[in-house]
């Protein structure tokens, strides 16, 4: 077994592990997307701002406060979700009366405001993050070399989306979320705070780029454009997926991602494009999405 | 005034409620009470206000001015999620079942805000369509069940006061008889209930009084015992 297709095994699985990484992220991001529009109706234009928060939010930890990597895990998300939840009580609360536009139109007069200050104070050459010392190295698999950290990305993304699914679909906490999504006048008239929920929604939804931030950190540079570089295709992902669908997401996340890295394989002048491809034909064939109901 | 009347505590005391949908001013000053214990319907034809009243009481209604008393709490000016924890069931007029939520978890969904609410067995024991249907997704119910749902998941809340609107709009003769059995049951029980119809004659079998209501105003009261005397000016209300 020297090649398959015509092509070398190593080159192969390593692109499909690339995407699988890439992946990841689409699923962590795109999952927050979803979690965020079901509730609030809100496109977030400022996740790919607040994912590159969690990234430098860690590296700052690191660089001023000597506090690794692991600490950076837990309190990167949890600085940026107070960030989501001063953002959704001073200035997005205010829009839910108005066309759902102006939400995207207010993130993404955030996520300029917020890349361009880091821009100002950090450029845009990227700050380098180490890897932590418990994930170095990797494993030979025989048919390839995984690197540990990661490996490590993987399976975190994996553990966290799992979690997030059978939070959203499988807990009575989640059934509210799941109700207010659908009629919100209704379960507050059940005697549950859903302005509450909301809030709460938001600052998890956008956590969740932050942690995505900081894994993301030793894998690619810590930039203030590296939100911005992904976001894009996250949105093409939700589309895809379907808007406000959380397995959607979570699935399509991980599945553009391989695709992607096999058509690097394969074809790489689309590498590309062909997420945008799939989308475009997706929208034509089931414009709610792959997983998504019409509203 | 009909027997025992001033002895029992008015529950719920409703008295110049004006609401406004935007800038339409629906409600025009609405008088109404409801002792414990009572059943009382609100009568009128479509868009007369009987819906509006109801989501007044909820605080569903974005402006409302006058006085909503329930057990002697006002209810204007309270935070709206805080209104159902008083004790007040609502069970709205478009049922309300969630898709996304399977029958258990619509079930299960109100919070449980007093003690002595219905235990899952005994609401399974007044509505036997939803016994073994846990799993099957709400929204896949028939309509005659989906309304029996919208009931039973206020019972379990310990809610002391049940808003039913139009509980029989759209179900077959067999299925309003069902739900009229299972409303004089909770009659019994000792539940309040307000109930909304259009349908007089399903509330004439229940109902302890009639308000009727026409533009958005309260215009009389007949107890459920004069209404064969009255059935002229019943006609002239409800345009039958």
């Amino acid at each position: 077994m020297s090649t398959i297709f015509g092509i070398p095994p190593q080159a192969l699985f390593g692109q499909l592990l690339l995407g699988l990484i890439n992946g990841s992220f689409y699923a962590l991001l795109s999952l927050g997307l979803a979690v965020i529009f079901g509730m609030l109706n809100v496109i977030n234009f400022a996740h790919g701002a607040l994912y590159m928060l969690g990234a430098f939010v860690a590296w700052l930890l690191l660089t001023t406060a000597g506090i690794g990597y692991w600490w950076a895990l837990l309190l990167a998300p949890l600085v940026v979700g107070a960030f989501g939840v001063v953002l959704e009580k001073t200035l997005l609360s205010r829009l839910y009366k108005l066309d759902h536009l102006y939400g995207l139109l207010l993130t993404f007069g955030l996520a300029l405001i917020v890349e361009g200050a880091f821009r100002h104070f950090y450029g845009v050459s990227g700050q380098p993050y180490p890897i932590p010392d418990l994930l170095r190295g990797g494993q030979n698999l025989g048919f390839m070399f995984l690197p540990n950290y990661r490996g490590w990305v993987v399976v975190a993304s994996l553990v966290v989306c799992l979690a997030t699914w059978y939070a959203i679909e499988r807990t009575k906490l989640g059934a509210y979320l799941r109700a207010a999504t659908e009629n919100p006048v209704l379960v507050q008239a059940f005697g549950i705070n859903v302005p509450l929920m909301i809030t709460a929604t938001y600052g998890f939804g956008v956590a969740l780029a932050g942690l995505a931030g900081v894994l993301a950190a030793p894998i690619y540079q810590v930039s203030p454009l590296m939100g911005s570089n992904l976001i894009i295709v996250v949105f093409a992902v939700v589309v895809i997926g379907g808007m406000g669908s959380i397995l959607g997401a979570v699935l399509t996340g991980y599945g553009l991602g391989l695709l992607e890295g096999l058509t690097k394989v394969f074809y790489p002048e689309a590498s590309n494009i062909v997420v945008f491809v799939i989308m475009a034909v997706v929208l034509l064939i089931k414009p709610a999405g792959l997983f998504g109901r019409e509203r | 005034m009909p027997d025992g009347a001033a002895v029992k505590a008015a529950m719920l005391e409703v008295s110049d409620l004006h609401a406004f949908y935007g800038e339409s001013h629906v409600l025009h000053g609405v008088n109404l009470e409801v002792r414990q214990g009572e059943v009382v319907t609100l009568l009128g034809r479509n868009g007369a206000g009987k819906t509006t009243t109801m989501r007044s009481i909820m605080g569903i209604v974005g402006k409302r001015t006058g006085s909503i008393r329930f057990q002697g709490q006002e209810l204007i000016g309270m935070a709206q999620h805080k209104i159902p924890r008083l004790g007040i069931g609502y069970v709205p007029e478009e049922r309300g079942i969630f898709a996304s939520l399977n029958v258990d978890e619509n079930l299960t969904l109100p919070p449980v805000v007093k003690e002595g609410g219905m235990t899952v067995q005994q609401i399974h024991e007044l509505f036997p369509n939803l016994q073994g249907r846990g799993s099957t997704q709400g929204t896949r119910l028939s309509g005659g069940e989906q309304q029996m749902l919208a009931i039973a998941r206020i019972l379990r809340t310990g809610a002391t006061m049940i808003l039913l609107d139009e509980p029989t709009e759209g179900l077959a003769p067999v299925i309003i008889e069902q739900i009229g059995v299972a409303v004089r049951k909770l009659k019994q029980r000792g539940f309040t209930i307000l109930l909304v119809e259009q349908n007089f004659r399903f509330a004439a079998t229940i109902a302890d009084r009639h308000y009727m209501m026409e533009e958005g105003r309260v215009m009389d009261m007949i107890p459920n015992n004069q209404l064969a005397a009255n059935m002229e000016k019943l006609h002239t209300y409800l345009g039958v």
